[in-house]
């Protein structure tokens, strides 16, 4: 607020006015609202512009002192004629003979204004970091107050036949510049009207008011989208948000702002306010310590609404930085475009509400695989590409990258990301662990089959080459004995059949059948059992096999016998009770064989 | 009977018993693991407590900077102003677990944090320690055996309560390298092959890197091996599995930078060489009599015993004045502490100022093993039925880790495997004992009814019934004869064991002649295995309870439940964000000690003395500091660079542990070494309190006056909730410190040093106030103010 070089500036502008009309426009009526309501200050200039000159004018110049310039977020000119409403390019330019101190925006009108046609334009514009606090230091208890210099004339390169001035203020008014016209409305502040005016006419108006509302910077704020074809938009959002007003002195006392936390600490904020797209979901808020308890969520099939609390509430010039996170359908924001493309659409700006970001970086991660990427966006930004790694990506991930410094809520604009994507790659993925994962049980086999032995001559090399055959040799026997035991019972089950039956010969001639197979399978033990008596390494379960083949021997003359008992009786006819008693003796013995024969069999199973 | 499904399913039964036993320990892994998730899900994925953050902050800068710069990591940011060297004084086993698992999923290009990795490195370790325990036991009593004690040990509440996910603390890894170590010992053992015994000094070598708790395996497996050697156990494979563990362990740790030469030049090293000595001359014993004849021998033995005790006596003379030298006698004061509980309560009051190195009381055994204490003689005396080395070495082991147990109450940690090493042996003989007295009535019951009943009939009944029958009795008749074989394979090796496995080998026959006296009544049996189940299931039902309700809260949120719902406490955070966003990087801070880590972890300040409690002054420096009147702790603060100063304060909300509560320990550790400090002052009549009755000296402290400014009026009268009373000063201002930042429940305040006044008085009022001041304290001038 440096009001001499201002005065100075004005000096240099009217000296320099006389030279500088370039064209014979006129505005013939200029309205300016300026609403000081947060901090972030929006300038609404409604002029009327009238070509006085003979030549036909294509082009409407405005002019903004370099000081506010600086300050500048935005700039948008709108343009109604009759029923369409649209957006006229505006874009800066520096035109020759004009005073240097000012920077012009030359706005494009959509057809030639001619000789005495008058034309309406809505130009708005958004200035940042324009409210400064005064005093810049102030306790918990005070309320923040701020000062905004601006000019009390339009600042135009044409003169201005009618104009006014109006600050839209949020709160109470300390102090401003007093002047003739000028009255105050409970919240509005007006000065004018004003006639015929040169152009570049200047005078300072400052006012000097209360504002409470939450100043909130973030210094810092990296979006992060990634597409997944697979159905989901991540959105990841890393703030650093700080208070951009006066600065908190003598500390903070939580007493205090828990009594009367409106009157104490008026000047901080504890909540902010994220729109999220609808069905925004999986929303998560932290921060580098851990979640962050203090957040609500609402939602409406129109949005989705995040209200969240940082860990404490941001005094002037205090700090803190957080994540906030969700995921949206895919289908919501990606769509086909010409030429077999595919096209995502988003908004660019910040979701939180009233946030001024200094430094705004959005990176779009697309899918591994995309090509011919291009950026459409509304506002020049600065772009760059980038590669990202994840999810078991092996050439990475394209990332594009657009910076843009000063972005206010009115950036929250759509942009679109065109690129190609083959849907094949999709699979890239999972055919990967699916082939990894083969791959190891490939390996696992092959290991399990595989002879790793370095010396095939070593001793403990043959030791377990001879253990594995004793091994087998085993099994064999056991399948034998198996057979055995099935051949025991087959006689018994002749027997059971002999008194249900009486039939004695088809029990002869299951006893003869019998009789064959355990010769057979006796032959058949004969090599294998000297096999393992040759053997060192069976030295250990030899002993339980000759016991066994003892005990089986034993248990078949004992089987026989009771056989050959049985007959016998039933061909004399002799009664039941008589034949139990008969090979009661040799029952007993038989089933105690059994039992130990399978108690053989089941400890040299577990071999 | 059933004699075609008996072959078969006897043919399938081992390959099936293989992978069911494989599903089976998957399975344990699996609730290893997901039982420790409860502190994620009902909280979030977050570190844990205090030295978890340490733990982590140091594995962050692992993975940013590599591991050279971690092994010569000086730490600024600590101890200020000396400092502490990270790379040299920490035990880098879980850090370098940590960063490696963290690395590898970062080469595969998988986004995991450093912070999501170490959150759940220790529920993945518990399960690796349920495994590890599988093969420990398998070794000692077989298979059966192993699986019960995995799937006991993968739900006992007392290694829950130090491995929830978000615990990323030494005993993580600890103690899977603890019972890893014990397994390939045991292995070792009854093998007697080299390979495991080098495999084994590595695993010794992996603990060594992770916890201080290796000094009890290298106490323990010597103890073990003496006591094999007293009872006349000796072989070579004691001497394989014991003497390349000494030599190699050694040598690789003293590659940890924190050991060091510690591991030859400590006592608790001591007793591993010795046992090396000894092992060494026995084994030269029995070979010389290996050599000789009877007579010859026994000349041999007169000769050498003579002069072998005059030799032994000079070295031990030698020895015990080398030791008895030093003030400690070799030992360090945690060390010292479990041979003699008493030890630091009265020269340590830093180590007894710790709740986790307090003795425990019963309720905590009950609570943290549960049944296992019940269970746990039945396995000792299943252990004792056939003693052998491994079973023996299970019982040293529950021995031992009880006692140290008794004496800190974290060291029931090391007692958690033990018991259920020992609960999960009795479970299974118990069940086999049970399912085959079962077994053998149900088939005798078969057999009779067969003979009586239509042939017909009885057959298939006997068919369909005994198939599961066999599967009931699986784990039984697995295991049994698993035992019997691995006797046998150890025989075909070694000569020695010959007539103690001929006794086994002679075993099963003759219980199966004798089975009968052996059998239980089978309603009995039925009764008892449904009671046992019903056992188990209490203990699981406990063990969920207690990792759900008791061991999963991460101590930095606190919640409550009130009548409108759920209400956090997140005031630590706060406070810490505020710190790391709202004061300048060099700033340092000082509190007390238990929240040092998480400062410098959290807030990213420099702090003066944090939980690795290496410099008593330094402390003691901080504890006179809080305990001084305002003036005075401003100038230790003042000489100390501090800029805020951080208390914790309970009395809004309730909260018990907070700074007023530990106060009198700062007043001891303080008056340890500044003598001008007296406890005697801050009590009345020997008690302790902040109500109208305090003293003077206990009211215009520090620690007092931060944590009670302004707190009358919240609610006019000065309430503390913790203590239950009014507050003995409410109202009065604050000349030194200014208060900068106090959270929502006022659980953490923050308080700035006010900067040094302009000296506008003359030279001499000064000098004659500052006398003035320094005379009304007793004297020790030089221990006032070690920074001046």
């Amino acid at each position: 607020m440096d009001r001499r070089l201002q005065f100075a500036f004005v000096l240099l502008c009217l000296g320099l006015l006389s030279s500088t009309a370039r064209s014979d426009l006129v505005v013939s009526k200029a309205e300016r609202l300026v609403d000081l309501n947060s901090h972030i200050v929006r300038v609404l200039s409604k002029l009327k512009v009238e070509n006085e000159g003979p030549d036909d004018v294509s082009e409407v110049l405005l002019a903004l002192p370099d000081a506010q310039a600086k300050n500048l977020a935005a700039i948008r000119t709108f343009y109604s004629d009759g029923k369409l409403g649209f957006v006229l390019p505006t874009e800066p330019i520096e035109p020759k003979g004009m005073p240097s101190d000012v920077t012009y925006y030359s706005i494009a009108l959509p057809k030639k204004l001619g000789k005495g046609k008058t034309v309406s334009l809505d130009v708005l514009s958004i200035f940042t970091r324009s409210l400064k606090p005064f005093p810049e230091e102030i306790t918990q208890a005070e309320s923040q107050l701020v000062v905004y210099t601006d000019n009390m004339y339009y600042t135009s390169p044409y003169p201005v036949k009618y104009q006014s001035l109006v600050f839209r203020l949020p709160g109470r008014v300390e102090s401003y510049t007093k002047y003739p016209k000028v009255e105050l409305v409970k919240s509005e502040l007006r000065y004018g009207p004003f006639e015929m005016q040169p152009a570049f006419s200047y005078s300072p108006v400052v006012v000097h008011f209360e504002n409470n509302n939450p100043f909130a910077v973030a210094n810092e704020l990296v979006r992060e989208i990634e597409i997944s074809h697979w159905g989901n938009v991540r959105v990841t959002e890393q703030y650093t948000i700080s208070h951009g007003g006066a600065s908190l002195k003598n500390g903070f006392s939580r007493i205090e702002y828990q009594a009367r936390p409106y009157m104490r600490g008026a000047s901080s904020f504890r909540v902010l306010i994220a729109k999220l797209p609808a069905r925004a979901h999986s929303v998560y808020y932290r921060d580098e310590i851990g979640n962050i308890s203090t957040s609500h969520l609402w939602d409406d099939s129109q949005r989705t609404q995040l209200e969240i609390e940082p860990r404490f509430p941001i005094f002037g010039g205090w700090k803190t930085t957080f994540t906030i996170g969700y995921s949206l359908p895919l289908h919501d924001f990606l769509f086909e475009a010409d030429g077999g493309k595919r096209v995502l659409n988003m908004t660019f700006g910040c979701p939180l509400d009233e946030v001024l970001v200094e430094k705004h970086i959005v990176k779009v991660v697309l899918p591994e695989g995309s090509k011919d990427i291009t950026v459409a966006t509304l506002f020049p930004t600065k772009q760059s590409e980038d590669v990202k790694y994840s999810h078991l990506d092996i050439l990475g991930r394209p990332v594009v990258v657009l910076e843009k410094d000063n972005v206010v809520p009115e950036h929250n604009l759509y942009f679109q990301v065109y690129y190609k994507f083959n849907n094949i790659s999709l699979l890239s993925e999972p055919m990967m662990l699916i082939v990894g994962i083969f791959l190891l049980f490939v390996a696992c086999i092959v290991y399990m089959h595989t002879d790793l032995a370095i010396s095939k001559t070593s001793s403990s090399y043959l030791e377990k080459l001879q253990w594995e055959e004793v091994q087998a040799t085993v099994q064999h026997i056991k399948n034998i004995f198996d057979q055995y035991l099935a051949a025991h019972d087959k006689l018994e089950s002749s027997l059971r059949d002999l008194s249900r039956s009486g039939d004695v010969q088809s029990c002869k001639a299951a006893r003869k059948a019998a009789d064959a197979q355990f010769k057979e399978l006796a032959k058949e033990l004969k090599p294998l059992l000297t096999f393992l008596q040759s053997c060192s390494q069976a030295s250990s379960i030899l002993p339980k096999i000759e016991e066994l083949v003892t005990k089986e021997k034993e248990m078949q003359e004992k089987e026989m016998a009771k056989h050959t008992t049985v007959v016998d009786c039933f061909e004399k006819k002799l009664g039941g009770k008589d034949i139990e008693s008969r090979i009661a003796s040799q029952q007993q013995k038989l089933t105690s064989l059994k039992q130990e024969v399978e108690s053989l069999l089941d400890s040299i199973s577990e071999i | 009977m059933a004699t075609s499904k008996v072959e078969g399913s006897s043919s399938l039964r081992h390959a099936f018993g293989g992978v069911l036993s494989v599903f089976i320990l998957l399975l344990i892994g699996v609730v290893a693991f997901s039982i420790r998730l409860f502190s994620v899900i009902k909280y979030e994925s977050v570190i844990h407590e205090f030295d978890p953050y340490f733990n982590y902050r140091v594995t962050q800068f692992l993975s940013k900077n590599g591991i050279y710069d971690f092994w010569n990591w000086f730490d600024d940011r600590t101890w200020y102003p000396l400092g502490r060297v990270i790379g040299g004084t920490v035990y880098p086993g879980l850090t370098l677990t940590a960063g490696t698992m963290w690395k590898l999923a970062n080469s595969l290009n998988i986004p995991l944090s450093v912070e999501t990795v170490c959150v759940f490195t220790a529920p993945i370790f518990s399960a690796f320690a349920a495994w590890a325990t599988y093969l420990l036991t398998k070794e000692v009593k077989g298979p059966g055996a192993g699986i019960t004690a995995a799937a006991i040990l993968a739900m006992v509440p007392s290694y829950i309560s130090r491995s929830v996910a978000g615990s990323y603390d030494n005993e993580a890894v600890a103690i899977f390298a603890l019972i890893f170590t014990f397994y390939l010992y045991i292995k070792t053992l009854n093998t007697g092959s080299l390979f495991y015994a080098t495999l084994n000094s590595f695993a010794y070598f992996y603990m060594v890197c992770s916890w201080g708790g290796y000094t009890f395996i290298i106490n323990l497996i010597p103890m073990h091996v003496l006591l094999c050697i007293v009872t006349g156990r000796y072989s070579s494979r004691l001497y394989i599995a014991y003497a390349p563990l000494v030599v190699l362990g050694t040598l690789l740790a003293a590659l940890v930078p924190v050991v060091g030469f510690n591991a030859v030049m400590t006592s608790e090293h001591f007793g591993s060489f010795l046992v090396f000595i000894i092992i060494h001359v026995v084994a030269l014993v029995y070979y010389i009599k290996g050599i000789l004849t009877p007579r010859l021998f026994k000349v041999a033995t007169t000769l050498v015993l003579t002069v072998g005790i005059a030799v032994c006596a000079v070295v031990v003379a030698i020895l015990v004045a080398l030791v008895a030298s030093s003030p400690t006698k070799g030992w360090s004061g945690r060390s010292l502490s479990l041979l003699d509980p008493t030890y630091a309560s009265k020269y340590i009051p830093i180590i007894a100022s710790v709740s986790e190195h307090q003795p425990p009381t019963w309720p905590s055994y009950f609570m943290d093993i549960n049944v296992l204490a019940f269970l746990v003689p039945a396995g000792i005396v299943a252990c004792f039925l056939p003693l052998s080395d491994a079973s023996s070495f299970a019982v040293l082991y529950l021995v031992t880790s009880v006692y140290f147990s008794g004496v800190m109450v974290r060291l029931m940690l090391v007692l958690a495997p033990a018991a259920c090493i020992m609960s999960g042996i009795a479970l299974s003989e118990a069940f086999g004992v049970l399912t085959r007295s079962m077994k053998f009535h149900i088939t005798k019951y078969f057999e009779c009814s067969h003979t009586e009943a239509p042939a017909k009939l009885g057959e298939s009944t006997s068919t369909e019934s005994s198939a599961p029958l066999e599967n009931m009795t699986k784990s039984d008749t697995t295991e049994k004869p698993e035992v019997a074989r691995k006797e046998k394979v150890a025989r075909r090796k070694q000569k020695k064991e010959k007539e103690l496995t001929e006794n086994a080998h002679v075993k099963p026959v003759s219980a199966k002649k004798e089975k009968r006296p052996l059998v239980l009544p089978l309603e009995a049996s039925i009764v008892s295995v449904f009671l046992l189940i019903v056992l188990g299931g209490l203990y699981v039902l406990h063990c969920v309870w207690a990792a759900a309700e008791a061991y999963s809260a991460p101590s930095i949120v606190l919640t409550s439940h009130s009548h409108d719902g759920l209400h956090v406490f997140d005031d630590f955070r706060e406070a810490y964000a505020w710190l790391r966003h709202n004061t300048e990087v060099d700033d340092k801070v000082a509190s007390w000690w238990d929240y040092g880590y998480q400062t410098t972890a959290m807030a990213n300040r420099t702090v003066i003395v944090d939980n690795n409690t290496w410099n008593n002054t330094h402390i003691a420096t901080v504890g006179t500091a809080m305990s001084s009147p305002e003036k005075a702790a401003w100038e230790i603060f003042n000489s100390l660079d501090v800029k805020y100063v951080l208390v914790v304060f309970g009395g809004l909300v309730g909260y018990p542990s907070d700074d007023i509560n530990k106060f009198l320990w700062m007043v001891r550790i303080g008056g340890g070494v500044f003598p001008h400090i007296k406890e005697a002052d801050y009590l009345k009549d020997g008690q302790y309190r902040v109500d109208a009755q305090a003293t003077h000296t206990m009211l215009n402290c520090l620690m007092y006056k931060l944590s009670y400014y302004r707190f009358v009026e919240t609610d006019g009268k000065g309430f503390d909730r913790v203590r239950r009373y009014e507050i003995g000063k409410k109202h009065f201002k604050l000349t030194h410190f200014e208060e900068v930042f106090t959270t929502h429940h006022w659980m953490v305040r923050i308080y700035k040093l006010k900067p040094q006044k302009n000296r506008i008085r003359g030279k001499s009022r000064k000098s004659k106030l500052g006398s003035k001041s320094t005379s009304s304290k007793s004297g020790g001038m030089t221990h006032k103010n070690p920074w001046n």
